[in-house]
Order: structure tokens, then C-alpha cells, then sequence
């Protein structure tokens, strides 16, 4: 009996390395300080914990429709993403390579709760690092592509690291905060925030809403196909010199607008009806080309 | 210490520092030069207004006074926990922030932050760890989380945690465990306009060069891996 099976890929579902693979040109990936050629977290092995060779990522360069980038690939089941001293020094020398080698584009596979709290000075300071290291390279004018859609989301310090990004793409599988809806809950209370009321963490942290806020720029199909189109579009785009300071007045401008226009809503469904949807309740339900096209009457 | 007396026995030459709720926006003078004053107080939560309002003072230092050195004094407690907060993405607002920091970075602005009291998480990489130079008072509280929350959390016995605490900087709260990683430069006894000064020269050369924190951490022995580990990468 022949069967037929959908074999349809899940970017949430992959694992770090499988996503690189979805996403890079077949056989391009060229992994730095491989596994072979690194050690775990001594800091892991002093409290007894499994470290990890790689340390929770995987950064090299590659090619994508045939052009040079390189990558950083956190993998979310390993210590739920989280920067510790090693994994985040590889994060910044892989963008520092940048600045010497000129590729194309970074992207930053973003899988990751934040700072891993065993190794929570380090992580912080290397957050820290990053974030200056992402700003150096869009500086020197190379675009740095944040892709959202594993399991940890991008939150924390890597969430504000996500945020500098010149791109970021998601699905609606991502969810993209600061403090996490536990952390919330455990110091504000359940009537604050109900991290168990999966419906409403994706109402307020989710691909879907962050989309429709203008937060992330590319809304996709939870597969590594759709991720890498949507990062060869972006990459198809001719880049435009900007004046940095007007670029940050207007960033300024509208951030104000918007806390003035939202700052007292507490639902993605009370922002979702203001910004003019029609049917909010609906918006959970429909596919990315529908949310896309959604997108698009609300900027017309 | 009180943020008066701080500002007393940094700027003897005189301040004008507007205090908005928990939010510090003025200037000083110190060896005859200009210096814009900005930062938070009270363990300040961070919050999109609070971001907003010190990104604003940055942009307005930009156009309006090119070149004039930026303090930050940072007393937070981290960013404010809200579900308001999040739904219109707060990490957008601390990471808008921080790009205007780093723009006033290469437009030749050196930057110094102080920890006055506290520096917490979100609140702490938003402006204080975007300064070119950071710096802490004696009795700062420098943090990501306390050791019993981080025992909580992260299901490790609190004795175990306190005894790993004594002979590893690597995740004790602590300004000099900051200090030995390289994140902050040096602790100081009091705050006086000579160190100050001291601290400006040490942003000025900073200003112009690359990150030099993870070096920094490898030389004091707090950060043994991260530098080596970043140029095997970097391939420098």
C-alpha cells in the first residue's frame, strides 16, 4: 500500500542545525569552532551539570541563493537557548568576523529565553557585547537578519538583542518579549499575567501580533523553506544609505505614538481592533498569506 | 548614598539635574566642560516611558551639543513587569534605546555610566552596559537575579549556590564580580570629580576603539574563555 505523507518541515520542531540546513544552499554551511574543536561549560560541569560541545550554538558561513552570509544558530533545547560565556563569545566573534570579512547578511537564528542564569554575570555582560557587536556591523552596513520561530522564542536580552536587528522574521509559532509571561506572573500575579493562558501569551507575545504591530518586518509559514524565502527577499533588497539620526527620530516619533495610543490596552484583541482589524477574534485562525494580505489593507 | 549628595561631590562646579518621577534628564559642568546627565533612581523599573525619555535626552544631546560627554547614573531595578509593557514589545524601547546610545558612540560622544545603587537585568543593558566605560559606587547592587530566586529557578540547593558563589564570579551578584569579568571598570570608594574626570579620558580612548570588555575580563581572570573563544571565531 502506498502511502502519501506530508512532509512538510517545522523550523519550531528543528533543531538548530536542522534549520541551517532548511535554510543555507545545499552543502554551503561551514560550521566555526565545531564541536570536535571546543569544550563544554566548565562553568555547567562546576554546579554538575551535562554541557554541551557547541554550547547551545552553532555559528559559521554559508551561502544563500548563492550569496555570502553568515549564521549564529542558538538551539532552544539545550539550556533553553541561554547565553552563558561560551556561547555568547562565539555570537560576538562570529560578528566581529563579519566586520572583517563583508558578507552579505548575518542571520541570527534566535532561539533563546535570555541570559543563562548558571552563568548569569557572564551572560549578561555577553549580551551586552552582542548588542554592540550587532550595531558595529549594521554600522559598517552589513544587515543583520534575526529569524524567530523556535521553541524558547526570543526573549530576555536576546529579545532586546532581536530588536536591533535591521530585519526580523517570524512565524507564528514565535513569540518575541522581554520578561517571560512566568516571570510576570510569579512576581505581579496570575490576574496580571496567566502564563498557563497559552491563547493570551500568543495574543501578546506572539509572530502574529508582533507582525501586525510592525515589530518583526516578514510574517511566514512555520517551515525552513518559508524562513528562507522570506530572508532571500530581504536580501534582494538594494540597501538604502540612511541618515542614522533621522532614522532614530522617526523610531523615537512613532514609539511615543504608539505608547499613547495603546499603553493602556492589556490584549493583542483590543490592539488588533484599534490598529482597524476588522475581526480580531478571527486573527488567531488565519494562515500567513491571510495575515500577510491583513497586513497590507491595514498600511494602504 | 542620596542622588543630591552624588551629585554634590561629583560636580562641585555646579549641576542643574531635572528629576521627572524616577528619571534624571540635566547637565553639569566639570573641569569648565559641559557634561549632559542623564540615568535613573530609586531602583527605577524600566519601562517604555522611562526609555523613552532617556532616548530622547540622548538624540536631543546629539543635535544639539556635538561632541558633549554623556553620564548615565543607573539605579534599576530592571524592566517593569507588565503584560501592558509587553504587548507593545518593551525590548523594542530598551533596544531603541540602546541604538541611540551607540549612536551618540560614533558621532563622538564618550560615555561614562555610574551604579549608584542598583543594576538590574533589562534595566542595566538598556544605557548602563552601552556606556563606553562603566563604573559602580562602593556599596552598588549589581545583578541579574539574587541566589535564592536563582536557586529557584534554576532547582540548584541554595548552600551549593552560596559555597560556588565564594570561588567563582561567574554568577554571584556583586559589583567586583562585574569588575573581575571586565563589565565594570573599577569600584569606587566615593564619588568625587577627580575620578570622574579620570573616567571621561578612560571613555574618550574607549570611544574610538572596539569593545575591549571581554579582554579586559581574560587580563583580571573573571572571564577566561570568552575573549580566546571570540578570536577563534573572529579569526583575528
Amino acid at each position: 500500500m502506498k502511502r502519501d505523507f506530508n512532509l512538510r518541515r517545522s523550523w519550531f520542531e528543528a533543531s538548530a542545525r536542522a534549520r541551517l540546513a532548511g535554510l543555507l544552499d545545499a552543502g554551503s554551511g561551514k560550521e566555526l569552532l565545531p564541536p570536535a574543536a571546543a569544550e563544554p561549560s566548565p562553568h555547567l560541569a562546576a554546579l554538575g551539570l551535562p554541557g554541551a560541545f557547541d554550547d547551545g550554538v552553532v555559528v559559521g558561513s554559508g551561502r544563500l541563493a548563492g550569496r555570502p552570509v553568515l549564521f549564529a544558530a542558538q538551539e532552544g533545547q539545550f539550556m533553553g537557548g541561554g547565553v552563558g560565556e561560551i556561547h555568547g563569545a562565539k555570537i560576538v566573534g562570529l560578528l566581529r568576523r563579519a566586520l572583517r570579512e563583508g558578507p552579505d547578511a548575518v542571520l541570527l537564528l534566535l532561539d533563546s529565553g535570555g541570559v543563562r542564569l548558571h552563568e548569569a554575570n557572564a551572560g549578561l555582560i555577553a549580551i551586552s557585547e552582542i548588542m554592540r557587536a550587532v550595531l558595529a556591523v549594521r554600522a559598517a552596513g552589513i544587515p543583520v537578519i534575526g529569524l524567530i520561530g523556535g521553541s524558547c522564542g526570543a526573549f530576555g536580552g536576546m529579545g532586546i538583542v532581536a530588536k536591533l536587528c535591521s530585519h526580523l522574521v517570524i512565524s507564528e509559532e514565535g513569540r518575541l518579549a522581554l520578561s517571560g509571561p512566568e516571570v510576570i506572573e510569579t512576581v505581579a500575579g496570575v490576574e496580571e499575567f496567566d502564563a498557563r493562558d497559552r491563547a493570551l501569551v500568543w495574543r501578546v507575545t506572539g509572530g502574529k501580533h508582533r507582525f501586525l504591530m510592525g515589530d518583526c518586518q516578514a510574517f511566514v509559514d512555520d517551515d525552513p523553506a518559508a524562513f528562507r524565502a522570506a530572508v532571500e527577499a530581504l536580501l534582494a533588497e538594494s540597501p538604502v544609505d540612511v541618515d542614522e539620526l533621522a532614522q532614530l527620530r522617526r523610531q523615537q516619533a512613532a514609539l511615543t505614538q504608539r505608547l499613547a495610543v495603546f499603553g493602556q490596552c492589556r490584549d493583542g484583541l483590543e490592539v488588533w481592533q484599534a490598529l482597524g482589524v476588522a475581526a480580531p477574534e478571527n486573527v488567531p485562525m488565519l494562515d500567513a498569506r491571510a495575515l500577510v494580505s491583513l497586513k497590507e489593507g491595514l498600511s494602504a | 548614598m542620596k542622588l543630591n549628595d552624588i551629585l554634590d561631590a561629583l560636580f562641585p562646579e555646579g549641576h542643574r539635574v531635572d528629576r521627572n518621577d524616577k528619571v534624571l534628564i540635566g547637565e553639569a559642568t566639570l573641569g569648565g566642560q559641559s557634561i549632559a546627565v542623564l540615568g535613573t533612581t530609586d531602583a527605577a523599573a524600566v519601562d517604555h516611558a522611562i526609555a523613552l525619555s532617556l532616548a530622547a535626552a540622548v538624540l536631543a544631546t546629539i543635535e544639539k551639543h556635538p561632541g558633549r560627554p554623556l553620564l548615565f547614573l543607573v539605579d534599576t531595578s530592571g524592566q517593569a513587569l507588565s503584560r501592558s509593557q509587553e504587548l507593545l514589545c518593551l525590548n523594542g524601547s530598551l533596544a531603541h534605546l540602546a541604538e541611540c546610545v551607540d549612536l551618540a558612540r560614533r558621532r563622538g560622544h564618550p560615555s561614562v555610566a555610574l551604579v549608584t545603587a542598583n543594576a538590574v537585568s533589562g534595566g542595566f543593558l538598556s544605557f548602563g552596559l552601552m556606556a563606553d566605560v562603566a563604573y559602580a559606587l562602593q556599596d552598588a547592587q549589581v545583578r541579574v537575579m539574587d541566589l535564592r530566586a536563582m536557586s529557584r529557578v534554576t532547582k540548584i540547593p541554595l548552600e551549593q549556590l552560596g559555597e560556588l558563589a565564594g570561588n567563582s564570579p561567574i554568577f554571584a551578584p556583586g559589583a567586583e564580580n562585574y569588575q573581575r569579568m571586565g563589565g565594570i571598570e573599577a569600584i569606587w570608594p566615593s564619588p568625587s570629580p577627580s575620578l570622574l574626570a579620570a573616567a571621561l579620558d578612560e571613555a574618550v580612548g574607549r570611544c574610538r576603539a572596539g569593545d575591549p570588555r571581554m579582554a579586559i575580563g581574560r587580563v583580571r581572570g573573571g572571564r577566561q574563555l570568552a575573549a580566546t573563544i571570540a578570536e577563534r571565531v573572529a579569526g583575528d
